[in-house]
């Protein structure tokens, strides 16, 4: 027996459905039903139910790229505010190598880096590394802080909703997979990004927010909504549309699928790289 | 001239909201909540009943940088409560005091068992409650609309933890007293409970009741919980537009 719909909105303690079955992410198994943990969308696949969250924190993983700030510097590393309740590090052999130098003169308080996660330990220390591509220190810019969860939603499919914002406002975006979104280009442009990004945020869990972002960049922009140039977008997104809200949970499962890095790598011009392991290889072979 | 102006003005303001205003033996005050009203915490509330105003923010799971009260395998919920000065009729010196160190350890403990604290071990959920008006059960007001905030701030949790009072005044046993019937009644009998499956986390009592009156005051308030948890989840529903 089930009680609730596909993308129904659900609150903690919901019973969602009985023994039959499984309880997925956001749920939790008491007397033999499934109940729902989070304030969030249910997801149903096959016999397993999970709740999305509309709110929530960003938890490290290994081999996440995420957006940090330098807060301390200790002897041999910088201590990292990377959005979350644990504060991440970065080793300053990572950076230098064997060679000594001084930490501050490259890195100083309040800099904010893009990074990947190389390993986050039992006692939730978070190792993070610079070893990748376009991975380095921001210039300029500015930084927005969504919820996590709605990362995928801001990508769009394929990163059509990133790319449409980068290309209406020629500035160049970067998403971190903890929330953190880097923009610069344009002081006026940065504005109508955040503008936009904030929107998205709020309205995430609604159906047809494509079209609404298009329509808003446009009235931003001073333009007709009519004059959008890629029709060839218009036509991918239609097609997303009949799952309405349920994009946040499709996109859901493309980060599961472990290629979440590779879709936000995408929002940066690097190819994306499914193959985790092979581009780290590479990489190291680069560095050497 | 002016006290007696003031007088009547208290006493008819008191009444409205009073048993003598036609209030039933198990009726509830007029209350509205309304989740997600401060724009920089993760997660929060603002709860009316009756003459109450309440405002919860939750903030976290956030680093904890207390290390002696870090848990190695769990979240650590730290609540704090807090009355507005001009919340009561006569100014109330600003600080913590005896009563709302008592309420804040109370609030936690009466929250934490709702919460999946073992998914954030190492880090700290912290829950401020503000009383911005009193009138009598600001506890369970102030439990209430916390547990609405941290759903709002996407904690997991086992379920909503809802509170409410029942207790003896002029001899018969109320639901949701009020200050005049908190202060001049017999007995006071704040409970909070977790609705789905009826565990009591909170249970505390003043005055004198005897068995029967007591066990027809906890339905009591347990039927009163039930009314407002319902009021808790139409809350959160109203914020994503339901």
């Amino acid at each position: 027996m089930i009680f609730v719909e596909d993308k129904e909105i659900v609150i903690p303690g919901d019973i969602l459905a009985d023994e039959e079955y499984n309880s997925g992410r956001g749920t939790f198994k008491e007397n033999n039903k499934v109940c729902s943990s989070l304030v969030g969308l249910v997801a149903i696949r096959d016999k397993k139910i999970s709740v999305i969250p509309l709110q929530s924190k960003y938890i490290p993983k290994r081999g996440d790229v995420v957006i940090g700030e330098v807060t301390d510097i200790r002897f041999s590393m910088w201590n990292l505010d990377i959005n979350s309740p644990y504060s991440g590090f970065l080793p300053a052999s990572d950076v230098f190598g064997k060679e000594k130098r001084e930490l501050n003169r490259t890195f100083d308080v309040g800099d904010v880096l893009f990074l990947r996660v190389v390993d986050v330990d039992e006692v939730k220390k978070v190792k993070l590394g610079l070893k990748g591509r376009g991975l380095g220190k921001f210039r300029g810019g500015i930084l927005i802080n969504i919820t996590p969860t709605k990362v995928p939603r801001l990508i769009g499919k394929k990163g059509s909703m990133i790319n449409m914002i980068k290309d209406e406002t020629r500035c160049e975006v970067i998403v971190g997979q903890n929330g953190v979104v880097w923009v610069k280009g344009d002081p006026a442009m940065e504005r109508v990004a955040e503008k936009v990004i904030n929107m998205i945020e709020e309205q995430a869990h609604t159906s047809g927010l494509t079209d609404r972002v298009r329509e808003m960049l446009a009235t931003l922009l001073g333009r007709e909504p009519e004059i959008s140039e890629d029709s060839e977008l218009e036509s991918e997104d239609t097609g997303s549309e009949d799952t309405g809200s349920g994009d946040i949970s499709e996109s859901e499962d493309i980060v599961s699928e472990d290629t979440e890095s590779g879709d936000v790598s995408e929002s940066e011009e690097t190819e994306p790289d499914q193959e985790n392991n092979e581009d780290e290889s590479d990489l190291s072979k680069n560095e050497g | 001239m002016i006290i007696i102006i003031t007088n009547t003005n208290l006493n008819s303001g008191t009444e409205t909201s009073g048993r003598a205003n036609n209030r039933a033996f198990d009726e509830l005050r007029n209350m509205k909540i309304e989740a997600g009203v401060l724009e920089r915490a993760d997660g929060s509330a603002y709860l009316e009943i009756g003459g109450n105003k309440v405002l919860a923010a939750v903030y976290g799971p956030r680093e904890l940088f207390v290390r002696r009260l870090m848990q190695p395998n769990k979240a650590v919920l730290r609540c704090k409560y807090n009355m507005a000065p001009f919340s009561v009729d006569d100014r109330k010196r600003p600080g913590p005091d005896r009563r709302s160190v008592e309420i804040s350890k109370i609030a936690s403990e009466a929250l934490t068992p709702a919460v999946f604290l073992e998914k954030f071990p190492r880090s700290t959920i912290d829950v401020f409650i503000e009383v911005l008006e009193a009138e009598g059960g600001t506890r369970c007001a102030g439990i209430t609309a916390a547990s609405v905030a941290l759903a709002d701030a996407g904690i997991p949790m086992r379920d909503m933890v809802v509170a409410c009072a029942a207790g003896k005044s002029d001899g018969k046993v109320v639901l949701d007293l009020s200050e005049i019937e908190d202060k001049e009644g017999e007995a006071d009998l704040p409970i909070a409970i977790m609705p789905r499956t009826g565990e009591i986390t909170l249970l505390q009592m003043d005055g004198h009741l005897t068995e029967e009156e007591f066990e027809q005051a906890l339905d009591l308030a347990i039927n009163g919980c039930k009314i407002i948890s319902e009021e808790q989840k139409k809350a959160i529903k109203n914020r994503y537009g339901d």
